[in-house]
């Protein structure tokens, strides 16, 4: 694989998120708001990067029985500089983002490509293949963090955009959009679309009023 | 006693791991297929939460917290931000010890969970039900009803919605839905269904 592809094919083509089904918890739970959506994903990326650097480098000198063990290690070292940093620097999103900033250690993307794509690959295309998984990542968060912040309070980054029907403008906003449930439907719908787009990734069918109808015959 | 009731059915319907924090979906969404192997993940779920959450509490408590180490004579030491990387090595343990055990001593429920009990060590329902009970300042007694009740509530949550999914094979979807996307639709139904209970005041 050209490494313009190692980098470019997770966003839309193979994306962690819709098609990998990898490291969904955070995006439904942190999206509410596109300030922590963007948090989290340069937090998410830049763990992305030195685990697969880390694991790279050391590939060769793996045993296998203990390579999750190791990967692991990896991963939370990463994610408590990570973690220790948000807190010194940014108190306020750290508080929001709660627990899922801790919880990048379990998040599938980071382990899912140490272990299929950095265990065998040199340390530059590691690196690549973890930028364009954490962009892949990054942008299903933004547009559903835009998507609910937008309709849900009016405004996005705390810039007005939809005038509010309590400070005398028109909008109404649907509160379901603050709802955690809104994502879910989201999600599905930028699946829906992604898959339309491209008829590939469409999943077969487990089962079909048809085949009945053979069998008798 | 009271508090300790409240502290189990809150947290299997109002703050339920997966349909009101989003913890485990990957698993949640991947195992979901048939009830069979979501009834065995979820009991494979209970347990581990059951166990894992009051471990933690006890190595916050003694190890790490402020002043913690008091008993070892290093009482200036402030080890939290170790939390992450000893929780998950603990979680990774005990699922360890778990699985030799029921290997050794129910072989029944150790091949009814095959692969799933390995792969819970890297849900981030378990680490994540930890990570709350920190946040959260809950003693020995009040980790253990959390643990069971988070448990219970994800198993719940999971039996349920592969339930639905069986039911759901028959439907026709239209074709960029199918699988996934419908999924995540059932799931989000599901959510606001689950949001209904929020309401539950406990005297």
């Amino acid at each position: 694989m050209r490494s313009r592809d190692i980098l470019f094919r997770p966003i839309l083509d193979e994306n962690p998120i819709t098609l990998q089904i990898l490291g969904i918890c955070s995006a439904l739970a942190i999206t509410n708001s596109v300030l922590s959506a963007l948090i989290m994903s340069l937090a998410l990326t830049a763990v992305l990067v030195f685990s697969n650097t880390a694991v790279s480098l050391i590939r060769h000198h793996l045993p296998s029985s203990v390579r999750l063990i190791v990967q692991v290690t990896f991963v939370a070292s990463a994610v408590i500089v990570v973690d220790e940093i948000l807190r010194a620097y940014a108190p306020e999103v750290s508080r929001t983002l709660t627990v899922y900033v801790g919880l990048i250690v379990t998040n599938c993307i980071v382990l899912a490509r140490a272990e299929t794509f950095a265990m065998n690959n040199s340390v530059g295309r590691s690196i690549l293949d973890a930028l364009g998984n954490g962009l892949g990542y990054s942008i299903i968060l933004v547009i559903v963090s835009v998507i609910r912040e937008l309709f849900g309070t009016g405004s996005v980054l705390g810039i007005k955009v939809l005038p509010l029907a309590t400070d005398g403008g028109w909008f109404q906003p649907p509160a379901l959009m603050l709802l955690p449930a809104s994502a879910f439907f989201i999600i599905a719908a930028i699946i829906w679309s992604i898959r339309s787009w491209n008829g590939s990734q469409i999943e077969e069918t487990e089962f079909r009023p048809l085949d009945l109808y053979e069998e008798d015959r | 006693m009271n508090d300790l009731l409240t502290i189990f059915v809150r947290s299997i319907f109002v703050e339920n791991l997966a349909l009101a924090f989003f913890l485990g979906m990957c698993t949640f969404l991947a195992v979901s297929k048939q009830i069979r192997t979501a009834i065995g993940l979820g009991v494979a779920m209970i347990v581990v939460l059951t166990v894992t959450v009051p471990a933690n509490n006890l190595i916050y408590t003694y190890m790490l917290r402020e002043g913690a180490l008091d008993w070892a004579g290093f009482g200036h030491l402030d080890l939290r931000y170790l939390g992450l990387i000893s929780y998950i090595g603990v979680i990774a343990a005990i699922v360890q010890i778990l699985e030799m055990l029921l290997n050794r001593y129910f072989p029944a429920l150790y091949f009814a969970l095959g692969v799933y009990l390995p792969l819970l060590t890297v849900n981030c329902a378990i680490l994540g039900a930890s990570l709350f009970m920190v946040q959260r300042d809950y003693g020995f007694v009040e980790s253990v009803a959390f643990g069971a009740g988070v448990g219970t509530g994800w198993a719940l949550a999971v039996v349920a919605l592969a339930g639905l999914r069986e039911k759901l094979r028959y439907a026709d979807v239209p074709g960029g839905l199918r699988g996934l996307g419908i999924t995540f639709i059932v799931a989000g139904l599901m959510s606001l269904a689950f949001m209904g209970l929020a309401g539950i005041q406990f005297q």
